[in-house]
C-alpha cells in the first residue's frame, strides 16, 4: 500500500509537470501559425490621394487584397444619398469611394461602368453604386470599407483613424 | 529471458524471435470471414490498395514538387509533366485515384448503410470509418492547394472563408488559419505540410483503427446473421469446410478480393491513361491570382453534394447546414432506432429511406455541379431540405421498425 501511495504521488506529479509542458507546447504551436511579423508590417498600403482622377476607378492592392479607389465628381457628390455620404471619404477637399474590391456576396470581383456610374458583379449579378451602396441583391450589404487613416494627402490603409472608428461603430462597415 | 535454441532454419530462426508463425495466423489463417458475402464486401481492400497507389505516387511527386507560390505551378505543370521521365503518370495517377478514391469510399460506405453494418457492436467501425472519410477530405482539400493554380487558390479562399463562421465574422481565426490575410507562402507552405505529413500519418492511424474495430465484431454478412466465429472456425479447422459458415482471410477471402482488386485496377488505368481529364479542372491550368476571380467556384465532385447543402440558403442558415451535413453521418448507429442488423431490403421504411437518400445525394452532387440559377435553384432546394429531412425522419421510422 505504501508503494501505492508513492507511485500515485509520482504518477500525480508527473501529469503536473506534463500538463505544463502541454500548455506550454500548445501556446507556442498556436503562435508559430499565427501570421508572421513581415506578414503583419506589410499589413500597411499609404496611398497618395493626388494622383486619382475624376470617375476612374483604380484598384489598389491592400493584405493581397483588391481595393477600388474612386474620385466622385461634382455631381457625383452633389446627388449623394445619406447612405453614400456617410461612407464618403474626403481628402484634401475631394470626395473618394474607397472600398475592399470583393463583392460581400462570395467575394467575387465586382467591375466598374463610369458611364452608369456604379458596379456589377459578374458571379450572381449583384449592383452596388459609385459608393459601394447596393442596389440589387444579392449582396448582403455594401462593400467594406478597409480601416484608414487620413493623414494630410494621404489615405493609410491598415490602421483605423477617427473616421474610420466613426463608420465601424455606426455599423457602415464591418 | 526466453530460451532459444539453435535454428534450424532461416524461418525457425525469425519464428524464434518474431513469433511470425503466431502473426500469421493471427492477421490471416485464422481471421475467420463469413461465407455469405458479395464483390461489395472488397471495396475496404479496394480502399487499401488506392491508398497505397496515393502513396507510391506522391512519393514521387515530392521529390520535383517546390511548395514556394513563386515555382510551386511551374514545379507541377512544366517540370513534372514535361521534364521528368513518366512525371506526367505519377501525377495522372495521384489525381485520378484521389477522385475514384472517394467513389469507393461513398460505395463502401452505402454498402455498410444498406447492409445495417453500423450496428451491434459495429458502431467502432462506423464512427473510425466515418473519422477516415473526414481526413480523407481533408487530405483531398490540401493536395488541391499545392498546384497553386486559380481553383487552388480561390478554393482555398472560400473554404478558409467558412470559418468565420457568417456573421460571427472570427476573421482573426481565418487569418490564423492561413498565415496571413489572403492565402500567400504561409497558407501554402503548411498546407503542404499537412498534406504530406500530419494528415497522412492520422490517416495511417485511423486505418490501423478501422481494422483493429473489425477484430471482435467481425465482418457483417449478406442477412446480418449472428455467427458464432468460434463453433464456425472450428467446424473449418476440423476438415469441415463446406459445412462451416466461415473461411480464412489469407488465402481463401483474399483470392477473391484480390480478383475484385483486379478488376478495378483495369478500371483504374483505363481511366488515368484515357480519361484523366475528369480529374484535372481547366481553371487551375491558370497561376493563382489574387485580384481576378473565376467566373464559377466549385469544389471537385466528391465534396459538390455537401457543397449544394450549403449554397441554397442565406450564409449563417447555409453554414449550420452544411456543419449539420458534416457531422450527421457519424451519429448514424444511435439515430437508427431499429435494432435489426439486416439488409435495407427486408426493414419496410427504412428501405425507402435508403434509396430515398442515395437518390437525394446524387441530385444534390449533380445540382452542385450547375449554375445556381431557375430550376436548378429550386431543384438544389428542395433536395438539400429533403437531406435534413431524411435525417430527422430516421429515428422516428426506425422506432416503429418492425422486429426482423
Amino acid at each position: 500500500m505504501e508503494s501505492n501511495g508513492r507511485r500515485g504521488f509520482m504518477g500525480k506529479a508527473f501529469g503536473a509537470v506534463a500538463a505544463v509542458g502541454a500548455v506550454g507546447s500548445l501556446v507556442a504551436m498556436k503562435k508559430s501559425w499565427d501570421p508572421l511579423p513581415s506578414v503583419r508590417s506589410a499589413g500597411f498600403t499609404t496611398l497618395d490621394m493626388n494622383v486619382y482622377k475624376d470617375n476612374e476607378l483604380v484598384t489598389e492592392k491592400w493584405r493581397g487584397k483588391p481595393v477600388f479607389v474612386l474620385k466622385k465628381t461634382a455631381e457625383m457628390v452633389a446627388k449623394q444619398t445619406d447612405a453614400d455620404k456617410s461612407r464618403d471619404i474626403v481628402v484634401g477637399g475631394n470626395h473618394f469611394m474607397v472600398s475592399i474590391g470583393l463583392c460581400t456576396h462570395l467575394g467575387c470581383i465586382p467591375g466598374y461602368n463610369p458611364k452608369s456610374e456604379s458596379f456589377l458583379c459578374a458571379c450572381h449579378g449583384g449592383t452596388y453604386d459609385f459608393s459601394g451602396v447596393v442596389t440589387k441583391a444579392p449582396p448582403p450589404r455594401a462593400l467594406d470599407v478597409p480601416p484608414f487613416k487620413i493623414n494630410g494627402n494621404m489615405l493609410v490603409l491598415g490602421e483605423e483613424g477617427p473616421e474610420y472608428k466613426i463608420m465601424k461603430e455606426t455599423g457602415i462597415t464591418l | 529471458m526466453a530460451h532459444f535454441t539453435k535454428a534450424t532454419s532461416i524461418h525457425d530462426w525469425l519464428n524464434q524471435r518474431l513469433g511470425i508463425d503466431k502473426v500469421r495466423r493471427v492477421m490471416a489463417t485464422e481471421y475467420w470471414i463469413p461465407k455469405n458475402i458479395n464483390f461489395l464486401w472488397a471495396m475496404g481492400m479496394v480502399l487499401a490498395i488506392t491508398f497505397s497507389i496515393l502513396l507510391v505516387s506522391g512519393i514521387f511527386l515530392l521529390m520535383y514538387y517546390q511548395p514556394n507560390i513563386n515555382t510551386a505551378f511551374d514545379s507541377v505543370n512544366y517540370t513534372i509533366m514535361r521534364e521528368v521521365d513518366f512525371g506526367w503518370l505519377w501525377r495522372h495517377v495521384h489525381a485520378v485515384a484521389a477522385s475514384v478514391v472517394f467513389l469507393i469510399i461513398y460505395i463502401h460506405m452505402f454498402t455498410a448503410i444498406y447492409y445495417g453494418s453500423y450496428k451491434k457492436g459495429r458502431e467502432m467501425i462506423w464512427i473510425s470509418g466515418m473519422l477516415l472519410f473526414v481526413a480523407f477530405s481533408a487530405e483531398a482539400f490540401s493536395g488541391y492547394m499545392l498546384p497553386w493554380g486559380q481553383m487552388s487558390y480561390w478554393a482555398g479562399m472560400v473554404i478558409t472563408n467558412l470559418f468565420s463562421g457568417g456573421s460571427l465574422h472570427a476573421d482573426g481565426l481565418v487569418e490564423w488559419i492561413r498565415g496571413d490575410y489572403v492565402p500567400a507562402q504561409a497558407f501554402l507552405t503548411r498546407f503542404f505540410m499537412l498534406h504530406v505529413l500530419l494528415i497522412p500519418i492520422t490517416i495511417l492511424g485511423l486505418i490501423g483503427l478501422h481494422f483493429g474495430a473489425l477484430r471482435i465484431p467481425h465482418v457483417n454478412n449478406q442477412d446480418g446473421e449472428e455467427i458464432d466465429f468460434e463453433v464456425e472456425a472450428a467446424k473449418y479447422k476440423s476438415g469441415d469446410k463446406a459445412g462451416s459458415k466461415v473461411i480464412a482471410f489469407m488465402n481463401d477471402f483474399m483470392s477473391k478480393d484480390m480478383m475484385v482488386v483486379g478488376i478495378y485496377l483495369v478500371f483504374f488505368f483505363y481511366l488515368v491513361f484515357y480519361h484523366y481529364g475528369f480529374a484535372m479542372d481547366a481553371v487551375n491550368f491558370d497561376p493563382a491570382d489574387g485580384l481576378k476571380t473565376p467566373t464559377h467556384i466549385y469544389p471537385e465532385w466528391y465534396f459538390l453534394w455537401s457543397y449544394e447543402i450549403l449554397r441554397p440558403f442565406s450564409t449563417n442558415i447555409g453554414l449550420i447546414a452544411f456543419a449539420f451535413a458534416q457531422v450527421i453521418f457519424m451519429l448514424l448507429p444511435w439515430l437508427d432506432r431499429s435494432p435489426n442488423a439486416v439488409p435495407a431490403s427486408r426493414r419496410g421504411l427504412f428501405k425507402i429511406w435508403f434509396w430515398v437518400l442515395l437518390v437525394d445525394m446524387i441530385t444534390l452532387t449533380a445540382m452542385g455541379k450547375v449554375p445556381p440559377s431557375g430550376i436548378f435553384s429550386t431543384i438544389g432546394l428542395v433536395a438539400a431540405l429533403t437531406f435534413i429531412g431524411l435525417w430527422v425522419i430516421l429515428p422516428f421510422i426506425t422506432m416503429f421498425e418492425k422486429k426482423v
